[in-house]
């Protein structure tokens, strides 16, 4: 599996959208902290910008990788390897040069701006492990439906529905049925409903660790008692991973039963 | 060598192979023939594990190569349509499949032979489909494996490269290898095969020499033999 990794992983390293994407957070980061001007609002500010970008660029980049690189897939197939390292190396090449491109774009400038030396360094790391998280998690969904789909356009398209679903549909669906409830105690309902959709939860994992809860009202309370203790951390941090376990789970159980 | 019982394989409600039997010994050169889709690449692919058959088993060298990866050591396939990744260069290919499986010299040897020293540093994807199956075959003949496997070897190939493949076929042949090959040029099968299997509509209608064939259809030449098997 390392092997097949290391190829994927250089693979990407060459490409150009890697190095594009890279720079885009490289400029964001220069832009954001030319602007603000201050550590705390940049981080606030990259947060809205990484809780719908990340998902999108992992669903995208998972899809185009896996049906780019089926010749390399078929070459591979008859090689002596396991299905599951063949994926999986795939997989994880994707997921990690895409990490390194978010934590090194955004990393450099705040470093250079004295990230070490303020107190927004916890909030910042934060960002970064959550945004990793979700490339780990889209990257794998977006393998699971490319290896559903032989046609490329009905890939794409079920990718891009599925980062629409969860990064817009789902809230409004959330909204609406917390208006259409009011009159019921709903705060239990609104955190599982905010547990359940990974870039929900890691939206309220870092606005809850940035302090701004007050901003939230009544449910911002119970979220900060759930949320801000070490136990409601940890426990979404465990759906952070399941979300990442079964995903990548189904990539290897599937790839067994394909037909290349 | 290769042990095939009952396989039946369908894709979607197409059904491609119903209930192949088919015993491979060791040594010598097969040619698998048919008509178009009439499964030959997949049953090909069946024992190189790319395609799951629906139904019976497959052994290679006695073993059942149900989940298993390691059995493919053994064996050395040619795709049939050499797809590779495009931005790789055919350098850089040989040594990462080198790099997969086991380390070998003898891509020195067939590079010369199929003279590809020009073409090392080019991609893949800039190579005319003639030199992508040159390149397909150094990567297939570099390993010694005792069975290999080749899906239409003479695609694209000039008359020189084409005699060098039948000699290296021979050559591979004296070995002791076993050697599959499927091929809509019946000159060249005629040439290099030792036995015909014959697959039509998802089974085997014919297995035997090219000989026993020409007999059982009346036929003096073995291109219209094949013909009257089809009509």
């Amino acid at each position: 599996m390392l092997k097949i990794l290391k190829y994927s992983f250089f693979d990407l390293m060459r490409s150009r959208w890697s190095y594009v994407y890279f720079a885009f957070y490289l400029l964001l980061g220069v832009v954001l902290l030319f602007l603000n001007n201050d550590l705390s609002k940049a981080v606030i500010t990259l947060m809205n910008i990484i809780i719908v970008l990340v998902p999108l660029i992992g669903t995208i980049f998972g899809v185009m990788y896996y049906y780019n690189s089926k010749e390399f897939t078929e070459l591979l197939l008859a090689q002596p390897l396991k299905r599951s390292s063949i994926f999986l190396g795939q997989y994880l090449g994707v997921a990690i040069s895409l990490s390194m491109s978010l934590i090194l774009g955004l990393g450099i400038p705040f470093i250079a701006y004295g990230l070490f030396k303020s107190n927004a360094i916890w909030d910042f790391s934060l960002l970064l492990v959550t945004g990793t998280f979700l490339t780990l998690i889209f990257t794998a969904l977006a393998f699971n439906i490319a290896l559903n789909n032989e046609n490329k356009i009905k890939g794409f398209g079920y990718a891009i529905l599925l980062w629409l679903f969860l990064a817009i549909i789902y809230d409004g669906l959330f909204l609406m049925s917390l208006v259409l409830f009011e009159d019921y105690p709903l705060d239990k309902l609104s955190l599982i409903g905010s547990m359940l959709n990974p870039i929900d939860l890691s939206r309220t994992l870092i606005l809850l660790k940035l302090d701004i809860s007050a901003l939230l009202g009544y449910t911002g309370a119970v979220f900060k008692k759930f949320f801000g203790t070490n136990f409601g951390f940890i426990i979404s941090f465990i759906i952070l991973t399941i979300w990442v376990i079964f995903p990548v789970l189904r990539i290897v159980l599937k790839s067994k039963k394909k037909d290349f | 060598m290769v042990s095939i019982e009952n396989l039946h394989k369908k894709f979607n409600k197409n059904v491609v192979l119903s209930g192949v039997d088919l015993n491979i010994s060791e040594g010598g050169i097969f040619a698998i023939l048919g008509p178009n889709g009439s499964g030959k690449t997949t049953l090909i692919k069946s024992i190189l594990g790319m395609v799951i058959p629906n139904k019976g088993t497959i052994n290679v060298l006695g073993k059942n190569i149900k989940n298993s990866a390691s059995y493919r050591h053994e064996i050395d396939y040619l795709p049939q349509i050499a797809n590779f990744p495009n931005n790789l260069k055919v350098k850089e290919l040989i040594k990462m499949i080198k790099d997969l499986r086991e380390n070998t010299n003898e891509d020195q040897r067939l590079i010369e032979l199929f003279t590809l020293q020009p073409f090392l540093d080019k991609k893949l994807g800039n190579l005319s489909g003639g030199t992508k199956q040159k390149v397909n075959l150094v990567l297939t003949f570099m390993f010694n494996s005792p069975l290999i496997i080749l899906d239409e070897p003479t695609t694209g190939l000039d008359p020189i490269s084409l005699i060098r493949l039948k000699d290296l076929i021979q050559a591979e042949k004296a070995k002791g290898k076993t050697i599959l090959i499927t091929s809509h040029i019946m000159s060249f099968v005629e040439e290099v095969s030792d036995e015909i299997v014959f697959l039509l509509e998802g089974q085997i209608y014919f297995r035997g020499s090219i000989l026993e064939l020409k007999n059982k259809t009346n036929q003096p030449d073995f291109e219209h033999a094949i013909a009257s098997i089809l009509t």
